[in-house]
Order: C-alpha cells, then structure tokens, then sequence
C-alpha cells in the first residue's frame, strides 16, 4: 500500500504560479503517475487560468470541490506559507505537504493549534515532501535516484535522505515511501508518526531513520518503537561534531541548553533496540544486515 | 539574532517591565556623566557582550562612587571578556550600561523559550535566581516550574499568579508580577523572539525589577521587524559568519582543518562527521543551499580559504535539483580564481553526475575525485595530513 500517498492520490499546488511551484510541479506531474495525479493548481488573483492544463482555482476548497484533490504540496513564499497551511487545513484535505524554508515559528505553532483536533496531517515545513517510488513524487527530490521496495524513509534533511536513498540503491533495496518530516522547529509529522505508519504498513519491511541534533523527536520514536515496532529500524543521526549554541544550518538542528546532542540521541536509540551507525556511508549496508 | 541587554530592557520597558534605570554609554567619561545623571549612590557597571556568564568574568561590577564609575568602566572597556560562552580568547568589551543601584531583597529565574513537543511557548520561573539555570535544570529539576502558553489566549492571570506563588514570589508582589511576566510573554509573541530570559528577576525597593535580561530573535522572522534588525551589533558576531550570510550561505567556522563545502545541512553535519570518524578535523560547517551557482561556490571557498590552519577542502554535493555540471563548473571557476593551496577532494552524485566528472577531468587542475561519502573523507583526511596539493592518494581505497 505505500504510506500517506499513492497513484490515487489526487494533488493541487498552492502556490503554482511562482517560479518554485512551476519547476517542481512540472518535474512531479513527469515522473510515474503524476499526470493523472496532479490535477489542480491555485492562485486567488488567477482563477481560470492553467498552468500547463493544469487549472488553477481561487481557494483550496474550490479545487477540492472541482477536481477532488485530497492532498497539496505548497511553494508559497515565507510570510504567506502558514496562511495557505490553514486554508488547507479549513477545507479539510487529507494531507498537506508544506516545502516552503524561512516560515517564522511564531505563524508555525498558531497554524499547529489550529490544526488541533481536524482531520488534515502535514508534512514539514522546510522539507523535501514524500515519495512513494514508481507512483507518485510530491516535493522537491530527484524522482530518478528512487525505485519501488520494501524499505521506508524517514529524515529531517533532504540531500542526506537522499545520500540515505541511493546507498540502499547501491544495495538493490527499494524504497516503499520517503518522507523528509523537514528542519524546523515546529512542524507536522514526526519521526513517531511516520514510524507508526511504517509499522501498518504491508508494504514495508524495515525502516531507515535519519535524525539530525536538536530537539527529542527521535528519542521519542525510539521509546516508541521499543514498545510497538513490529519491524526492523535502524538509525543515523547527524551532528556528532555540531558545537552547542550553533544553529547548523536548519532552523531545528541546535543543541541548546545542553539538549539535543547527537550523542544522546544514538543512545538512547541504541538503548531502544534499534541498530544505529556512526558513519553516514554506512547506513543502507547497516539496513541490509537487519533484513 | 541577539542583541545587547540594554536594548532587551528599551524593548521590555515598552511592554510594562519594570527595570532600573540605566544608560547606554561607549566610554569612560559617559559612564561617569551617565551616573551623575542617573543620580543616588551606588551604580551598576555591566559590559555590554551578547555572550552570557558575565558576572563571573568580571563583566558587571559595583561601584559606590562617581571615581569608581570612571575606574571600572576604564578597566571593563579595555579587556577581553572570557565566559562560558566566549571560549578563551574572549570578547573585547565596546559598549557598558550603567544602571542605577537597587536593594535586593530576592532574587528569581524567568525563562522563555519555543518547547517543540508541545508546540508552545513555554515560561520557566525558578525560585534560583541569579545562577546559572542549566545547573538547576540538572541537579533540582522540580524547582523549575513551566506553563505551556495557548497562542490565542496568551498568557492568563491565573496561570500567572499560580507560577509567581510557586517559586516563593512574596504576596505583596503578585500583582506586579502577574502584569510584568503578561508583559514578558506579549514582547516575547509580539517581537518573534525565540528567547526570552530575566535572570535575575529581583524584588528590590518595593519592586519587582528585570535585573537582567536576553532577547533572541527567530531570524525567520525578522523581515517584520526592520526596528530589531537595526539593533544588530557586528562587532559581536564571528565576521566570517556575517560575510558568509551576505551570500546567503550558512557558514560556522570550527577548529579543525578540513574544509567542508557541502549542499545540504543534514549532509554537511553527516560530512563532519564522517571526517572526524577517519582521524580528521572539519574547519567549518557549510551549508552551500539548494540553489547555489558558480558565484556562490567561489565565495564559499574564499570563505574557507580565509582559514589559515585550511589543509584540505572537501566537496561533498548530492545533486537533486542542483545539477552536479552546474557545482562542477562552480568548483572549476573558484579553484582558477581563488588560487587554491591546499588539496581538493571532490564528490559528486545525482543529477548530471557524469558531465560533472567530466568536467572536473577536463579542467586540467589537480583535484582528487571520490565515489562516496567514505572514499571521500577517507581522501580527504590524507590528503590533510600530506599536506600537498600534489598528493596522490596512498591507501586502499580506489582512487
């Protein structure tokens, strides 16, 4: 079955007629099923015009009303990035996939309030999306670096997970879905949700898990996984060299008041049973030696 | 973003937090006429650094007369400050506040910060104030109190007189102290801070005082806030870092000697590492993002090449929607330019990789080419050692 997205999904891009949401549309709609999947496109200042046949609408509730979109993938710029989450959320889609990198967290944590008890899951911010291989491609990763399997994905950071991609690759193992959960602070879907649809899932047999320092996501999951996981997961996380105090690049990735550290992380996970390596060249071969 | 204490104190004062009164001055002389001005008999002398701890460095000091004024902030303006949070070779000290000299009667901790796992900002009251807070984090967790402020409601009286009794706030003092820790939380929400701290929290004088205070701000949002950006002090930032965020490149230098140049921060963090577990050292973190051009990699490397202790440089790019001709091409120009005097060790995988190589191959300079992550470090920690741009790598790995 693939986890959160497959050739049924049906995709509208908030933000379609910006540079971004273009490139990356077009790239989406080339790979696999994406023709049939992404149908709809919005701008509320170009209702009626297409982009590529692709029509674009006003609002997100119209285009679900329109095409039955059930999922979209957003490129809008920072300062309207939040506003076009809680549109999404309000018209109730199933599942909302947020690229956009630079949201401030203050709009991040009343867009995750308001998200409170509706029915709508979001992935990211600041993420490369989600890719269920040889199906469908929501998000920014190179579709060609992937091919349909068994394994799933899910990290933090983009090149890294697909650095992660293309050593399972190496190893002839396929991927079932990849999700980058994104590098911010506040954000939708953690490590634990996507972990408790892997372990659903029929389709994937071990998990791949990419951390990075910062915060307690992982360590979460770990304690998660100790007690529910009826599959394999193994792990890397970044950053065993990242001074404290430092922001490293992502707005999430920081050991502040002596939190977050690497270090602590792989401990804890490796003290949850899960198989961890220090070298990220090593983690497709640590993943085939679970199987 | 940070900025100085002083300006934390222009910015609370605004939203109803009560603190002593104090001028901002850049000498010796307008730290002597600032105490006249302020007036009465004892005065604060504080060293204006963004680095905290400094207390114990030496950084704030008491002083009972006009004269000692003088005499501290003379010694104060012409030392480097060496904290916790400095590193050794310190901060040279620009900038003092003087502020008037109150009578302390209590001294509490007030912290707030964004907590990911609830997705809230969350306020932090000690009863310990005036240490450092990560120790009673460790030793005394149960004398840190927290409230997990809704966005839509802030935060509410009741909540606020609940935290404030908790941590031994003295009655006659919650009522002001209700308003001022409200008035933390709207500067906090209202200013896109992303951190917030008042330690100490003082009553004194029949007041409850900000003694102290720290604003960070998230730099996600600053372009709502053009007033905070002005506020910046470049002196107190690394001018590597600052040069770096011009190009729009996340850049932190680190002590050791191999130069990291890579897209991505989940990668570059993981190319650290990588170099560290093969005996070797990172010079530096360093983000090149997803859309760098030949522009932005030849600034990348002037930036690493400023590092005297450099001995290698290692290109680690996954190109997805960056194209590996596009980093090739960057990597080419910035090696011609910039004059390279250290050995270059670059890898490349993902879209366009093999027109990449080739161009690499076909520019004629001398750089070491790996096939993964590992080969990669493995080469460039050698190639660190020899210490030669002419080096032929030696070990098992093929080359």
């Amino acid at each position: 079955m693939s986890i959160l997205i497959n050739r049924n999904s049906r995709v509208m891009t908030q933000g379609i007629t910006g540079k971004t949401g273009q490139f990356h549309t077009r790239m989406c709609r080339d790979y696999a099923n994406g023709k049939q999947c992404f149908v709809a496109g919005i701008n509320p200042r170009k209702p009626g015009e297409d982009f590529d046949g692709i029509p674009v609408f006003a609002s997100v509730k119209e285009a679900k009303q329109q095409t039955g979109a059930n999922v979209s993938v957003i490129y809008v710029p920072p300062p309207f990035a939040a506003a076009a989450i809680d549109e999404a959320v309000e018209a109730d889609l199933d599942l909302v996939i947020c690229i956009t990198e630079g949201i401030p967290v203050r709009d991040m944590i009343r867009t995750r309030y308001k998200m409170q008890g509706r029915k709508t899951r979001l992935i990211g911010p600041n993420c490369p999306g989600i890719i269920t291989p040889d199906e469908l491609k929501i998000g920014i990763m190179p579709g060609y670096i992937h091919k349909k399997g068994r394994i799933g994905v899910v990290s933090r950071s983009g090149t890294l997970t697909y650095e992660a991609v293309a050593q399972l690759m190496a190893l002839g193992l396929g991927q079932s879905t990849c999700i980058g959960i994104g590098g911010d602070p506040v954000n939708g879907l953690k490590h634990l949700d996507v972990m408790r649809l892997f372990n659903d899932d029929d389709e994937t047999d071990a998990v791949l898990m990419v951390g990075e320092i910062g915060g307690s996501d992982e360590e979460d999951c770990a304690r998660w996984i100790k007690d529910n996981m009826r599959k394999p997961v193994v792990g890397f996380i970044a950053g065993v060299t990242a001074p404290p105090g430092k922001r490293m690049g992502h707005a999430g990735a920081i050991i502040s008041g002596g939190k977050g550290t690497a270090q602590e992380k792989l401990d804890t996970m490796e003290a949850c049973g899960i198989k961890v390596t220090h070298n990220p060249a090593e983690m497709g071969k640590l993943l085939k030696s679970v199987l | 973003m940070k900025i100085h204490e002083y300006q934390a104190k222009e910015i609370l004062r605004k939203f109803g937090v009560a603190t002593p009164k104090g001028i901002a001055c850049f000498s010796a002389d307008e730290a002597v006429d600032a105490a006249r001005q302020l007036g009465g008999d004892a005065w604060v002398v504080k060293a204006q650094i963004y680095a905290g701890g400094r207390g114990k460095g030496g950084g704030v000091k008491v002083a009972r007369s006009l004269q000692e004024v003088g005499q501290r902030a003379g010694e104060m303006l012409n030392m480097r400050l060496v904290t916790h949070q400095t590193g050794p070779e310190g901060q040279p000290v620009h900038r003092l506040y003087i502020e008037q000299g109150v009578h302390i009667e209590n001294e509490f901790y007030i912290g707030m910060v964004v907590e990911r796992r609830q997705q809230r900002v969350c306020l932090m009251a000690s009863s310990e104030g005036g240490v450092d807070i990560e120790t009673v984090a460790a030793e005394t967790p149960e004398k840190i109190h927290k409230v997990f402020i809704d966005p839509i409601s802030g935060l509410r009286e009741q909540e606020a007189k609940d935290v404030a009794e908790k941590i031994g706030i003295p009655e006659q003092y919650l009522p002001q102290t209700v308003l001022l820790l409200q008035g933390l939380y709207r500067a906090f929400d209202e200013c896109d801070a992303s951190l917030l701290e008042i330690n100490p929290l003082a009553t004194a004088d029949k007041q409850v005082l900000a003694l102290d205070a720290k604003m960070n701000f998230d730099d996600n949002a600053l372009f709502r806030h053009p007033d905070i950006v002005a506020l910046r002090d470049l002196d107190e930032e690394d001018p590597v870092e600052v040069e770096a965020s011009k190009h729009e490149l996340s850049y932190i230098p680190l002590d050791g000697d191999i130069g990291c140049l890579v897209n991505g921060a989940g990668l570059a963090m993981a190319t650290m590492d990588i170099i560290k577990l093969y005996g070797g050292n990172p010079a530096n973190f360093l983000d090149v993002g997803g859309g760098a051009t030949a522009e932005k990699v030849t600034e990348a490397f002037k930036l690493m090449l400023r590092n005297p202790k450099l001995k290698a440089i290692l290109v680690n790019i996954f190109g997805g929607i960056m194209k590996c001709d596009v980093i090739a091409q960057g990597v080419v120009a910035a090696a011609r330019e910039v004059q390279l005097v250290v050995p270059l060790v670059v890898r490349l995988e993902g879209t366009n990789v093999d027109i990449g190589k080739k161009i690499l191959v076909d520019s004629g300079l001398t750089i070491i080419s790996a096939e993964n992550m590992a080969d990669a470090a493995q080469k460039a920690v050698h190639a660190a050692r020899s210490g030669s741009a002419n080096f032929t790598c030696q070990c098992q790995c093929p080359s």
